[in-house]
């Protein structure tokens, strides 16, 4: 089946078999392949990408359900010349080992902190649960996304002005 | 500019999260290579039977399908997976077949694989295949395999595939002399859960087959590339420099990842089989069922002291459930668990036999803290029974049995076979308890023990440890000098995902006083060195960080011989300094320009003598008497690592050991039912820890014990955050509740039924 959506700005057009999940197209037909997969059953959220805005797991959705959606993985917070704000925190903070986690995590994270800049902390450990990464023991990331905080907040202050 | 040497010692950010945080990392499934097949595994559903049948014909026309591959295909000797490290003739007859051959002897054992042109077709493939496997009882747990009623290996006529003997001085003697009221003895029992590594990528592979060189790639290496080489050649019939080993990004290793499995030879072998790449990546369920499994042991074990709690002798028994087959490093535990027993503590007289029973479960292996987690529960579980019979506080009671400074080096009970003996380098065990104590504020948390706050009970715990690490024997690295000045550094070194790539580098730009940036690391691959040795055991960083030393030194060298040439000097007047050479009367070139005469040097580093990191961890819990809920309220960490290399990644390495320690206490179990039957296949089952369970962790490092067994003075530091959890946690329960536990995992019904007989 053809499915056309537009992934992190740039519209594409695929080709998938109706079983296909949205994590093995981005990862397989886009090979886009920053987004991971720990479990495919919906338990680790090494997978989330953000689709029209909400944070979803890619492997518990198949890809022709994209049509016409807004979606959006790490390599679309990501830019060339420099780790972004959340980025640079997650490195600061030591907020990842071996890195496999990390990018779930960090499309988690950026999903709450647009939608809700001002999270708590209890906020943000209780969204990040839904994550799980088994290197960090969690406290680095838990750090690291508060010191993030800050710029999303200063992001929304400047959109509200 | 005057390069100081500056970076270790530093929490310099990490080299990889700029990949790693941009999903640029590099991890085996994110490799795709032309005209790749794909993979997948029909595994045994029976954990113990007899294969009467096996109908691959309709799986074979299938559209899409390229081959499917079972015992018959591989042909007669069906390869078997040694032990890496101690090879033992007695537990040859228990090593694995790479694929099932004849009989099943847990739930997971491949039986066939099929090869086609997608994942998918291949999973729908292994449905057409047709298994008849005539069933055999199951021995499920340690007991029911000692009975022998059912034999795993009849040609062996025993369950018991080995057992380790510890012996440190008479402790038979010592409790025969013990006959009047000065002596105490207890006797108990304990027991830790089956549970494993459970890293967050799962396993994976690519063979490629390259006919016209005869050449063969496996893509998705770790841990001991060499060693899995040599077994993989061997095994596929090749010669070692007809085969190379690759590792990419590694989602996690702690232990399990990296150790020579059935797919890895089976994947290879498909590739060279069809002449097509293969790629095969295991899915949750595989890896929760296949993974080598780890920690299922059980004890029964009798401590003697004085009444004023001076340790005499302990003796007894552990059993190991093994599962299966012994696989690449199974003895590991077995081995660990009795001859660190008695981890930092002074236990004259030591006899410990510790078994290793098959069972019909996924077969063990290591699992960070291997053997040192388990017998740090039985040993601080025993000391606090013990304390609180003879009415001597838990702090003191360690006290009392610490071994001092002034008895470094001090001798650990030997074990046989393949006699070890082994001698704890050097610490001042009492300093670290002293400084846990304090960190912790014990005296002031001490008194809530028993209390009653606001509907919760408290308690708190605290145990001593050792961490052995820096196994031997040797570790290589190479450095190239490049035609753009900077240094390429090859390490045998595995980087299983924890930081070593950053740890490397500035290890070899201190070595050789040159900016971090000018250093590249490629690590962990077989096309880089002649040999490797890998990472187990904490030693990344002291065997590999010291071979890099070696190699910086030598390749000083060789600049040195090649400037004076140039400067027209002696070797031994060049001065070496931020990447220029100078001739004492000021002439300098650069290493740039030296860099055409392909200056390169090798280095090496041989220790036969682990070093032992040490420490003191302290809990304070709160039990929620009407769920057993027990909430961890604060948690400190001592631990004396010797040299720090990078705090930050150090740090990192404790706290994550930590929670998983804590994960290992309170979750984590791989529960079998009593016919075999894995029922814990997926994360929803398997229950790992989560950002909201263990937020309140503090950790203190200090390196005030250098070891002096390698040039960096470092010592092992991956392990040590994991092994006294379990017995530190448990204690701390029974302080709250006034009952010790003394099985593992303490979920909240088992806490609930501790304190509800
Ligand atoms: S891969 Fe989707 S939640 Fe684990
Ligand atoms: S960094 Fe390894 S799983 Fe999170």
């Amino acid at each position: 089946m053809n499915v056309a959506f537009d992934i992190n700005g740039q519209p594409v057009e695929v080709q998938v078999e109706p079983r296909t999940t949205l994590a093995d197209c981005i990862r397989h037909d886009l090979r886009l392949t920053g987004t991971h997969v720990g479990c495919a059953h919906g338990t680790c959220g090494a997978c989330t990408v953000i689709v029209d805005g909400d944070a979803v797991r890619s492997c518990l959705i198949l890809a022709v359900q994209m049509q016409h959606a807004k979606i959006v993985t790490v390599e679309g917070i990501s830019n060339d010349d420099a780790l972004t704000p959340l980025q640079a925190a997650f490195r600061k903070h030591f907020a990842l080992q071996c890195g496999f986690c990390t990018p779930g995590i960090l499309i988690t994270a950026h999903a709450l902190l647009t939608e809700e800049p001002n999270a708590s902390e209890d906020r943000i450990r209780d969204v990040l649960s839904g994550s799980i990464c088994r290197c960090t023991g969690y406290i680095p990331i838990v750090q690291a996304v508060l010191e993030a905080r800050a710029a999303y907040q200063v992001q929304a202050r400047s959109a509200a002005a | 500019m005057n390069v100081v040497n500056s970076y270790v010692g530093q929490p310099i950010e990490r080299i990889e999260d700029l990949r790693l945080l941009r999903g640029r990392g590099q991890f085996v499934d994110d490799l795709h290579l032309d005209g790749m097949l794909h993979a997948a595994v029909l595994r045994s559903s029976i954990p113990h039977g007899r294969i009467i049948r096996l109908d691959t014909t309709a799986a074979r026309v299938l559209p899409g399908v390229a081959a499917v591959i079972t015992a018959a295909e591989i042909g007669d000797p069906v390869p078997t997976i040694p032990l890496r490290l101690v090879p033992m003739s007695d537990l040859v007859p228990y090593e694995q077949p790479v694929i099932a051959n004849g009989k099943v002897r847990y739930v997971g054992e491949p039986i066939a694989v099929v090869v086609a042109e997608s994942a998918a077709i291949a999973e729908d493939a292994l449905e057409l295949i047709a298994v008849e496997i005539e069933t055999l009882p199951p021995c499920v747990d340690t007991r029911s395999a000692a009975a022998n009623q059912s034999l795993l290996f009849e040609e062996t006529g025993t369950n018991l595939a080995l057992t380790y003997t510890t012996v440190l001085g008479d402790a038979d003697a010592a409790f025969a002399a013990a006959t009047t009221d000065e002596y105490y003895i207890r006797r108990e029992r304990f027991d830790t859960q089956r549970h494993t590594a459970t890293t967050m990528e799962t396993r994976g592979l690519i063979g490629a087959w390259d006919s016209e060189r005869q050449h063969l790639t496996v893509y998705g290496a770790a841990k001991v590339p060499f060693a899995s080489r040599g077994m993989l050649a061997k095994q596929i019939g090749l010669p070692e420099s007809a085969v190379d080993l690759i590792e990419g990004d590694v989602g996690g290793g702690f232990g399990m990842r990296g150790e020579f499995y059935p797919e890895d030879f089976l994947i290879p072998f498909a590739a060279r089989h069809l002449d097509r790449p293969v790629k095969w990546i295991e899915d949750r369920r595989e890896h929760l069922l296949t993974c080598n499994h780890a920690r299922e042991f059980d004890c029964d074990l009798e401590l003697l002291c004085r009444r004023d709690g001076t340790i005499l002798a302990v003796r007894g028994r552990i059993n190991g459930n093994i599962g299966a087959y012994i696989r690449s490093n199974a003895t590991i535990a077995p081995r660990n668990i009795a001859q660190f027993f008695s981890g930092p503590y002074r236990i004259p007289n030591i006899h410990i036999e510790s078994t290793m029973l098959v069972t019909n479960k996924t077969p063990t292996g290591t699992y960070r803290g291997p053997g040192r987690f388990e017998g740090d529960f039985f040993r601080e579980c025993l000391f606090d029974v013990v304390a609180d019979d003879l009415g001597i506080d838990p702090v003191a009671f360690r006290r009392r049995n610490l071994i001092t400074r002034d008895e470094m080096p001090a001798k650990l009970a030997t074990i046989t076979p393949v006699r070890q003996q082994e001698e704890l380098d050097c610490g001042d065990y009492l300093q670290t308890l002293d400084r846990c104590l304090a960190e912790f504020h014990w005296v002031d948390k001490a008194k809530l023990k028993g209390r009653l706050i606001e509907g919760r009970y408290h308690g708190v715990g605290i145990g001593c440890f050792i961490e052995g690490g820096g196994v031997g024997p040797r570790e290589n690295a190479r450095m190239v000098l490049e035609s753009d000045g900077s240094i390429a550094v090859y390490v045998g070194s595995a980087i299983v995902g924890q930081g070593l790539e950053t740890v490397c580098v500035q290890i070899a730009a201190d070595a050789l006083e040159v900016p971090m940036e000018r250093i590249r690391i490629f690590h962990g691959s077989t096309t880089y060195l002649h040999a490797g040795f890998g990472s187990f055991g904490s030693r990344s960083t002291v065997m590999g960080g010291s071979a890099i030393i070696d190699a910086a030194e030598n390749l000083k060298k060789a600049i040195r011989t090649a400037a004076a040439l140039r400067l027209n000097c002696a070797v031994d007047d060049v001065l070496l300094e931020a990447g220029m050479a100078k001739s004492p009367d000021g002439n300098v070139v650069g290493w740039t320009d030296l860099a055409s005469e392909n200056l390169r040097a090798d280095g090496t580093f041989f220790c036969d003598r682990r070093t032992y990191g040490y420490g003191a961890h302290a809990a304070h819990v709160a039990v929620d008497p009407g769920t057993g809920h027990v909430e961890v309220v604060d948690y400190v960490a001592v631990g004396d690592v010797g040299r720090i290399i990078n705090p930050m990644a150090l740090r990192g390495q404790i706290v994550g050991a930590i929670v998983q320690g804590l994960g290992s206490t309170f979750l984590e179990h791989l529960v079998y039912d009593e016919d075999g039957q894995l029922l814990t296949g997926s994360l929803a089952d398997y229950l790992l820890p989560t950002a909201i369970d263990y937020p309140n962790i503090r950790v203190f490092d200090q390196e005030e014990y250098p070891s002096p067994n390698n040039p960096l003075g470092a010592k092992g530091a991956g392990e040590g955050g994991i092994i006294p959890v379990g017995g530190v946690i448990a204690n701390a329960i029974a302080s709250a509740i006034g009952v010790q536990p003394k099985s593992l995992p303490l979920s909240p019904s088992r806490v609930w039924e501790l304190m509800n007989p």
